[in-house]
């Protein structure tokens, strides 16, 4: 089956497309060439969702289908919390619910009613860098910066449950969160920092 | 929170970007948002080879929000997809498009056979498996280790031979296998594509790409478009090594898709989809043979190689390459041929081929210098040449041994066992090994636009991307130091195809080329200002171009400085309110050309292996680097780093796993194929000769990318032979490999 004609190709894909289109976007005009099989598709869950982002009420309603990284990207603009895989094996997308560091992509957010959520925007609650922010920085512990927020975020966690002890347990810890740059010794030696400073963060 | 080093006033030793990375500030392709946006997601396939006979799209385009399907019944008709095209070659390297949805052939497993366009991810996603097609399987081939031993499927031979065979009997011969299991680049962000129809023959592109212009092109030729009515946007790109540099089925995908829906689609890559869709490293199979005499001198080396490529397009990298020129040898014969497999089409990789032939070549070298009874480092200084030996002309600059000797001081060579296997401590077998890894240094033609603003701000533009090396910051370094001026005063805006024209990111040759043309960009700016300076300042009137000078933020006479003007009071006084140029660099000049021009590294570990259950830890790593001048210290530093990680994962983990009997990728996860994470990575100390290579271009600034990672394989190889006097050519070395038997779970 060679449905392309490429006679005149350019003025066909650019200017025939949109008919095209149309035909395609009515499923009836198509449904009546294949049998349905008494087939009947839910329509979408929607559910009541209120938490509170980086310290604001968000009160909406939600694909109950939604994990909280998609919800937070797509729907909430808050892109600085990563995509790397949607199978918690990455940790690009780590989050703190509640003060514990979550991987967003695999928790549903209808799961999370009234959950108090801080990604790598709501870090810092002053016009400053966080501490953790500003070692990266100093460290230059990122390199293409995408794991980064990810990164950034498991090491407050690192540093506040005490797993900051030595170069070891830090490297434990983060294991966790995939480097693909291999910025590795640069986020530890910037976990060290701060964790040696002893400053509440 | 700023460390600044050497001068205050130029030296800021962070990313310019810094601080958007660390916020969440920093933009990434899928994150800008457009009106009306629609999500589309890849239906793939699950056989190997065969046709499509039919599809049922019915269930799903019934499903929820969702607004098309496209496949190959109902995709129109692409220009650039006319097979019989004459502008499109198959070889990839020329090529850098990638066809689909527009025929019902299946070629590999996991190819997208159908395009699902939804209001919504979740409407998209649910609609998938709804999409029924019906196949016809055809006979198909993936197992490289065994199609390689069949002469027939073996295609494409480039062969090369100098001298003869040598008349010096040898004293010691090297003829070795050495195998590389299919690597994937695995970068962190996922390959995305938004794409919007900004008028009927006007597309709006941000993609995520290694070359905005290459891009822009690749689509305008595809589309039959001008290449003015393609605009493609790469603001941030979240690691690529390679594997962005060619558009695949995302990009046409998104603009077709986005045509026939009439609004912005966003097509996001799955995790799994990233081990199938944007190419890999190719599986290999080299053979090695040296011969050296007593003193060591190579006699001769013949390298021979086979990588594969997919059935329907040629890949081909420079893997024996390397043979022909690092070291002094007259006689050398080299080999390689494609293998065509049921594959989707490989891509270059972080140090592509070089990183695979220096495997082989500095792995037969370690082995040739214990049966010589020679230190390997020794041996190598034994065949250093200053002249490259395949085309005769001096290497610009060549600075191995001053590498050798900081790496041997700082990994504690006088400490490596010089019988292999003889060095345990507490139940681990100690080994130390080196390697060297090479990469041509290039210098292409870039155009960058300078903007001086009567504010004293600098606003520099070229249309290369940042893929995370820190380009941003190693070109406002650059205008910095040239211009004499401070960083915060400059800004270097890349990322977009409607700036003046510039490389694709990839092959080390960014800084040479871009910042090369930055520095001239800056030194045009230096020299409108002087003549400014001469016609509106009554004090330097009648002075030649060559008494003034600018610096900071000045044009001030050169045999006295108290005859100034600042750049704001001299706009001012010219009444400008900006300084507005183009400039073009090219690539190298006649005099440039009379050198032949690298960028080395030599890579020292030193690791334990286990010796009840054969686990290898990596201890500590020195790597080392010659590539001219250094411009950004930092994240130089940070890529050499990155280098060794890229190059414990090839060397101890990193392996594509396909079940033949399906043709299916069955490791597609970063729980199946092993990058390394924190636990795996030593305390790694990287070093540069920091010398100017000006034989090589203005700025004196070689690549880095590359030489990080080419050679470290072999450097663990090499020390895992020196702990436990077995030698692994297959990578990745594993317990078994060492032949220690390891418990099934």
């Amino acid at each position: 089956m060679t449905p392309c004609n490429y006679n005149d190709a350019r003025r066909g894909f650019l200017k025939k497309t949109a008919a095209v289109a149309a035909l395609y976007l009515t499923p009836s005009l198509v449904a009546k060439t294949f049998a349905m099989d008494g087939f009947v598709p839910k329509p979408i869950a929607k559910e009541k969702l209120s938490v509170t982002i980086n310290g604001k009420l968000v009160q909406m309603e939600i694909d109950a289908r939604i994990t909280i990284l998609n919800l937070l990207r797509e729907e909430l603009a808050y892109t600085g919390t990563k995509k790397g895989c949607e199978m918690g094996q990455c940790g690009a997308c780590t989050i703190h619910i509640n003060g514990k560091r979550t991987k967003s992509c695999m928790q549903l957010a209808v799961a999370y009613q009234n959950t108090k959520i801080i990604t790598i925007e709501g870090l810092s609650t002053t016009e400053q860098l966080h501490p953790m922010q500003a070692a990266f920085l100093k460290h230059d512990a990122f390199q293409c910066g995408y794991c980064t927020s990810g990164q950034i975020m498991s090491a407050v966690s690192c540093v506040r449950e005490g797993q900051a002890k030595s170069r070891d347990s830090i490297k434990a810890y983060m294991d966790t969160n995939i480097c693909r740059c291999g910025a590795y010794q640069n986020i530890v030696d910037a976990i060290q920092e701060v964790a040696k400073t002893g400053i509440k963060i | 929170m700023n460390t600044n080093k050497n001068n205050t006033i130029f030296w800021e030793d962070e990313r310019v970007d810094g601080v958007d990375k660390v916020t969440g500030k920093a933009r990434y392709t899928a994150e800008h948002n457009l009106p009306n946006l629609a999500y589309a997601v890849f239906v793939t396939s699950t056989i190997a080879k065969g046709s499509i006979k039919e599809m049922d799209v019915t269930k799903a385009l019934a499903m929820p929000g969702v607004l098309d399907i496209i496949y190959y019944a109902n995709c129109p008709a692409v220009p650039g997809y006319n097979p019989n095209a004459a502008e499109r070659p198959k070889n990839v390297t020329e090529w850098r498009g990638h066809k689909v949805l527009y025929d019902n052939k299946v070629r590999f497993f996991g190819q997208p056979i159908a395009l699902i366009v939804a209001d919504s991810l979740e409407n998209a996603n649910a609609a998938i498996r709804f999409v029924k097609p019906t196949y016809e399987s055809e006979a198909f081939e993936t197992n490289f280790d065994k199609a390689r031993l069949v002469p027939a499927n073996l295609k494409a031979p480039i062969q090369y031979k100098r001298g003869n065979v040598s008349s010096v009997t040898p004293a010691a011969t090297v003829e070795a296998e050495y195998t590389i299991p299919i690597e994937v680049h695995s970068p962190m962000e996922l390959q995305a594509t938004i794409a919007y129809w900004e008028a009927e023959d006007k597309l709006l592109l941000y993609d995520k790409t290694q070359g905005p212009k290459s891009t822009q092109g690749t689509v305008a030729r595809t589309f039959g478009l001008p290449e003015k009515n393609v605009r493609v946007i790469a603001e941030n790109v979240g690691g690529a090594f390679g594997s962005s540099l060619r558009s695949w089925s995302n990009v046409p995908a998104a603009c077709i898709a986005a045509k026939k829906v009439n609004r912005p689609v966003k097509i996001v890559l799955t995790r799994p989809q990233m081990f199938s869709l944007i190419g890999y490293r190719p599986q290999s199979w080299q053979k090695v043979n040296i011969t050296a005499d007593a003193a060591g001198n190579f006699l001769s080396i013949n390298h021979e190689a086979i990588s594969n490529t997919s059935r329907y397009e040629d890949f081909r990298e420079g893997i024996v390459d390397v043979s022909k020129f690092l070291y002094a040898c007259e006689n050398v014969t080299t080999k390689y041929n494609l293998l065509p497999l049921d594959l989707s089409t490989p891509i270059w990789m972080r140090g592509p081929g070089e990183a695979t032939g220096c495997f082989a070549l500095e792995s037969a070298i370690d082995d040739l210098a214990y049966k010589l009874k020679m230190d390997p480092i020794a041996l190598r200084i034994k065949n250093f040449t200053a002249i490259n030996p395949e085309n005769k002309l001096p290497f610009s600059d060549n600075n191995l041994k001053a590498c050798y000797e900081y790496g041997t001081n700082k990994i504690g060579w006088k400490n490596r066992p010089s019988v292999p296997g003889s060095l345990k401590e507490n139940g681990w077998l100690i080994g130390y090994g080196m390697a060297v890894g090479v990469f041509g240094a290039g210098k292409g033609s870039a155009s960058v636009r300078a903007v001086l603003s009567n504010e004293g701000k600098l606003i520099l533009e070229c249309a290369v991307s940042d893929m995370g090396p820190g380009t941003t910051t190693a070109m406002t370094k650059i205008a910095a130091e040239t211009m004499q001026m401070p960083i915060a005063k400059i800004k270097f805006k890349l990322g977009d195809s409607d700036l003046p024209p510039g490389p694709s990111q990839g092959g080390s040759g960014t800084t040479s080329t871009v910042g090369s043309a930055v520095n001239l960009a800056c030194k045009t700016l230096q020299q409108k200002l002087i003549a400014l300076a001469i016609q509106f300042v009554p004090a330097m009137s009648g002075f030649t171009a060559e008494a003034l000078e600018v610096k900071n933020e000045m044009v001030l006479l050169k045999t006295d400085a108290s005859k100034n003007i600042d750049i704001v009071g001299l706009l001012k006084l010219a009444n400008q309110d900006k300084i507005d140029l183009t400039i073009n660099s090219t690539g190298k000049t006649p005099e440039q050309l009379k050198f032949t021009s690298n960028s080395f590294s030599a890579h020292f570990v030193k690791l334990a292996v286990n010796a009840k259950d054969g686990k290898i830890k990596v201890l500590e790593v020195v790597t080392t680097g010659d590539a001219g001048k250094i411009i950004s210290p930092k994240t130089a530093r940070s890529q050499m780093l990155g280098g060794v990680v890229g190059g414990i994962g090839m060397a101890l983990s990193e392996k594509l796993e396909i079940d033949h009997t399906t043709g299916q990728i069955t490791n597609a996860s970063f729980a199946g194929y092993q990058v390394p994470l924190h636990s795996h990575i030593p305390n790694t100390d990287a070093w540069f000769v920091n010398k100017p290579d000006l034989n090589m271009n203005d700025i004196g600034a070689k690549g880095i990318g590359e030489i990080a990672l080419i050679g470290f394989a072999a450097a663990i190889t090499n020390a895992v032979y020196n702990a436990t006097g077995k030698r692994v050519n297959h990578l990745p070395i594993t317990p078994e490999k060492l032949g220690f038997k390891v418990a099934k779970a």
